[in-house]
């Protein structure tokens, strides 16, 4: 399996969520300007300060060439995840419901947080138990997932909830505890915590690879 | 500047240095020159009351691969085909006039240090120290901005800040101080210098546009003590962009593993000035700059702004002829703004032209080399220097109550509030995060295919206590060392080099010379004995304000390395019903003198350090790393500031275990409980791990309950630990409402 990693100025976890991605398949940095997505099989839209963030967080790195590419590539189904900056500019881009807003303290936290993996349309969980609990870092200023409340009962309902913060873990102050989302298909998903900071053991926690296998799962379905 | 008060007197040179400059030129030297020079010679770039002094440190040992002199030094790591490049340097006056862009630009600008010699940044640790919090909105203010300037500039450019330290005293009040230090890895045969050669080679600059931002940075505010109205110097503050150092650092590592660079140098105090006197001067050649060809943000800048200008997130390097396209090409692809600005040249005078014109010719070494030396006078002071502090506990208190008031107070408080403000793991190599050890630990290689066998990593530890060198700067410098030392080997980190900063007020009045002098041969004799090199450092003087001078702090980064992160150290107990042991040197004596508990009383920086025997220090450490590196051990932490009862409390913190312990008797208990010396640490385990440790080893009792619970001759002591995690966990926060 191929994993792509969408590298914009400004990235800043490409090269952690590349490694991650390489511990289930092979997988390659993409270059903000690419419009050939030849041989992918995921694309992974990674964590950091895409173009400064100086603007809107995520609003600049949505109009960049790879990304009407990547909207083509999830438009017919290919498998998808933003993570933190990269979830920012998924809900940016339309391909998700909702926004992030800036974190109730209007600081930066860094933290490990435990999340509950809810039953959902994700393929990106495919390959977690319902209400496992995963340990995973988190680390933003702009992670306060909102979204009207009439958007918030249609996609608890429709099975887009893929994660929640539990409860006394919700630092950023997200509408009903929400960490991460997917488009209705499934197939585009997007999380504030990040996954690529949790594959080793040695460095805090081994949980966020559930995510690359769900997808690697996905991939040879 | 008053209208009598001569041009070069405004810049910051003496008389007799105006006229020496006339002598090297043979003639009175024009504006753009008398502003080249006045940078070049300022203490911040010609290090004139201290180059005498540095000379005096070890800098030399088998696993040096750069020493001091580069951008940053280095020291050979892993199986000998990697290096590890480390710096620590200043930016405090920058930050005590405005502490967001002062701390923002001292992280930028030691990121650039250590990536110009081509090394990737991998962690960043910073040591802090303001005026006392409760006492001082400035001093909220401050933390609260420096603490977010280092977060808005490490966060975004996507380098860890994995640990550090931070002080509250009084006499940091109007001076604070922001020390950072950088790590980055680079193998070893890429390793690249600043002197530029190649006659006809072509100088291109790269990075941020240039304009009026940090006119005079280095001599006018780093040169000078702070004084009243020093808000009029926020303009000599730069102001940085992380976003645009993001690109000129993954440029600068493309250029560099191309092949592509004949030297490399990035622009920090005296800007474009002092990068090519600096680059002629190594290379033994000259350079020819036009200014004109330097990308502006505002077209009317005279030639003297656009060679003195510290705007930040700018490199310079020197690159052939035939391979300038390819050069520009990967700075258009990183959209940096490479352009060539001038060429080397055979003359060994650095040349200004403004559109072709000549408008400044000096000679290099003029620059470089022949800024005046300065002896400096010690004095030792009659009495102490500074003011006993605000008493906060009461003599009569009891243990435990002192005990809590104490990891309550300012000092002794957790970090968590501040660390959390910073991202402590991109990269995947952080194994041990603030707070979970006393030193930070970082794979050297975060790849899948290493997670079988033995993962090698470094371990980084920074310190200086300042109240401890005010009381003795020669013991107080060997402390830190010390203290440094024993943070690496609770982890199982063996210490390779040695970089550091010296913070202290200025050096014109004797009894700073004196503090000066003293610290430096405590580092000196220090780092001798340990065998540990002093690969790099910076030196930050005139730090006085209103107040008087800072305690004198060398701030100390050292860098060690251990065969296996899986067996790295931890702070917290682990188990219940496991036992715990004080592994203390033979001549380990704490005392209250300058201790923390001291300070809370009210009591002036004064007393005697304990004197202490640094063989048998070290031959300690050599024990300690070598138990935890076997794994047999729980936890390992070092008994520091706060004294063996503050130990204990940290260790059940960390863990929110509780441990039931009695105490060897000691004719003083409270000293025994409070006191502070180096020399010791708190380790647990199993009975059989700690006896391992031999004759060094006391066990004091078993991990376990709800309590810190401590017994002895004269000591009585319960705290609940969840009182502890409360009134340790909210004392900063609540300090900053």
């Amino acid at each position: 399996m191929n994993f792509g990693v969408i590298r914009f100025p400004g990235s800043c976890d490409e090269t952690d969520a590349l490694l991650a991605a390489r511990r289930v398949g092979d997988a390659r940095l993409l270059w903000h300007t690419d419009r050939d997505l030849t041989g992918i099989d995921a694309i992974i839209i990674p964590g950091g300060f895409s173009y400064g963030d100086y603007l809107r967080v995520g609003a600049i790195a949505r109009f960049s060439p790879v990304m009407a590419e990547v909207e083509r590539f999830a438009g017919h189904g290919g498998l998808v995840l933003g993570i933190c900056n990269g979830f920012q500019v998924l809900c940016e881009a339309g391909l998700l419901p909702g926004a992030l807003l800036p974190n109730t303290s209007l600081r930066f936290t860094c933290r490990q947080v435990e999340l509950e993996v809810t039953k959902s349309r994700s393929r990106w969980t495919s390959a977690c138990e319902p209400s496992e609990l995963l340990s995973i870092p988190a680390k933003h200023q702009a992670g306060r997932y909102w979204a009207p409340d009439p958007v918030l009962d249609e996609i608890e309902e429709g099975g887009q909830v893929a994660l929640r913060y539990v409860p006394g873990n919700n630092f950023n102050g997200s509408s009903r505890d929400i960490a991460g989302v997917c488009n209705r298909a499934g197939n585009v998903m997007g999380l504030m915590p990040h996954p690529e900071h949790a594959v080793d053991e040695l460095t805090g926690s081994a949980d966020g690879l559930k995510l690359f296998e769900s997808a690697l799962a996905m991939a040879l379905a | 500047m008053s209208a009598t008060e001569s041009p070069h007197r405004a810049l910051g040179l003496t008389d007799f240095e105006y006229d020496l400059i006339v002598e090297k030129l043979g003639r009175d030297p024009n504006g753009v020159e008398l502003a080249i020079f006045s940078l070049m010679w300022s203490e911040h770039c010609g290090y004139k009351h201290s180059r005498k002094l540095l000379g005096q440190l070890p800098t030399e040992g088998p696993r040096v691969v750069m020493g001091p002199g580069e951008n940053a030094g280095a020291v050979s790591v892993g199986d000998g085909s990697l290096a590890c490049a480390f710096k620590v340097e200043s930016h405090n006056h920058p930050s005590a006039v405005e502490p967001f862009q002062g701390a923002a630009t001292g992280v930028g600008g030691i990121l650039r240090d250590i990536f110009a010699i081509g090394a990737r940044p991998i962690a960043v640790l910073d040591s802090l120290r303001f005026g006392e919090l409760e006492h001082s909105a400035r001093s909220r203010y401050l933390l609260e901005h420096a603490v977010a300037g280092i977060g808005h500039y490490g966060n975004s450019i996507g380098v860890p800040t994995v640990g550090g330290e931070i002080y509250f005293e009084a006499p940091y009040e109007q001076n604070c101080l922001i020390n950072v230090l950088c790590v980055g890895l680079i193998e070893q045969d890429k390793l690249i210098r600043s002197a530029a050669a190649g006659v006809g080679n072509v100088v291109v600059l790269f990075g941020a546009r240039t304009g009026r931002d940090g006119i005079g940075g280095a001599s006018v505010l780093a040169s000078a003590e702070l004084g009243e109205g020093d808000e009029s110097k926020r303009p000599t503050v730069q102001i940085g962009d992380p976003f645009e150092e993001n690109k000129v650092m993954h440029c600068s590592l493309e250029l560099l593993d191309k092949g592509l660079l004949v030297a490399l140098q990035d622009l920090g105090a005296a800007g474009l000035t002092s990068s090519a006197s600096e680059m002629a001067s190594k290379g033994e050649v000259g350079l020819d700059i036009d200014v004109r060809r330097v990308p502006l943000r505002e077209a009317d800048m005279e030639p003297f702004e656009i060679m003195i200008s510290e705007s930040q997130e700018r490199m310079l390097c020197v690159v052939e002829p035939q391979r300038l396209d390819e050069v520009l090409a990967v700075c258009e692809r990183w959209e940096v703004h490479g352009t060539a600005i001038g060429e080397v040249t055979d003359t060994r005078t650095l040349r200004v032209f403004d559109a072709g014109e000549l408008v400044g010719e000096m000679p290099v070494t003029a620059l470089v080399d022949d800024c005046p030396v300065y002896d400096l006078e010690p004095a030792e002071p009659a009495s102490q220097m500074y003011p006993a502090s605000d008493p906060v506990i009461g003599a009569g208190l009891e243990q435990g109550a002192t005990l809590l008031a104490m990891i309550g107070s300012g000092n002794l408080s957790s970090r968590r509030w501040v660390y959390e403000q910073y991202d402590q793991i991109v990269g995947s190599r952080t194994v041990r995060r603030p707070a979970q050890a006393d030193a930070a630990v970082l794979l050297l290689e975060p790849d899948a295919k290493q997670s079988e066998g033995p993962r090698p990593a470094l371990a980084i530890s920074i310190d200086g206590n300042g109240r401890r060198v005010a009381c003795d700067p020669y013991r107080g410098a060997v402390e830190a060392v010390l203290e440094c030392s024993a943070n690496l080997a609770c982890v199982g980190a063996e210490p390779l080099g040695l970089t550091n900063c010296l913070n202290f007020g200025n050096p014109e009045k004797p009894h700073i010379a004196w503090q000066l002098s003293r610290a430096v041969a405590g580092l000196a004799d220090v780092c001798r004995s340990l065998s540990v090199p002093v690969v790099g450092g910076n030196v930050s003087l005139y730090n006085e304000g209103g107040g008087g001078p800072i305690f004198p702090t060398p701030v100390v980064g050292m860098v060690g390395e251990l065969p296996d992160a899986r067996t790295a150290g931890r702070i917290g107990f682990r188990d219940e019903g496991e036992v715990v042991a004080l592994v203390a040197a033979p001549s380990w004596k704490p005392s209250l003198a300058g201790s923390e508990l001291a300070k809370l009383r009210g009591e002036a920086p004064a007393g005697a350090l304990p004197t202490v025997d640094v063989g048998e220090i070290g031959a300690l450490h050599t024990a300690v790393r070598q138990a935890v590196r076997t794994g047999s051990l729980s936890s390992a932490h070092d008994v520091a500031d706060g004294g063996l009862a503050v130990a204990l409390a940290e260790c059940c913190l960390s863990s929110g275990l509780g441990a039931r312990l009695e105490l060897p008797t000691h004719e003083d208990p409270e000293a025994l409980l409070f006191g502070e010396s180096p020399g010791a640490f708190v380790v647990s385990g199993s009975s059989r791990a700690v006896r391992d440790l031999g004759e060094y080893a006391e066990i004091l009792g078993e991990v376990g309950g709800p309590n810190l619970k401590l017994r002895g001759h004269g000591i009585d002591l319960t705290v609940r630990v969840d009182a502890l995690e409360l009134t340790h966990g909210e004392a900063l926060p609540s300090l900053l409402q």
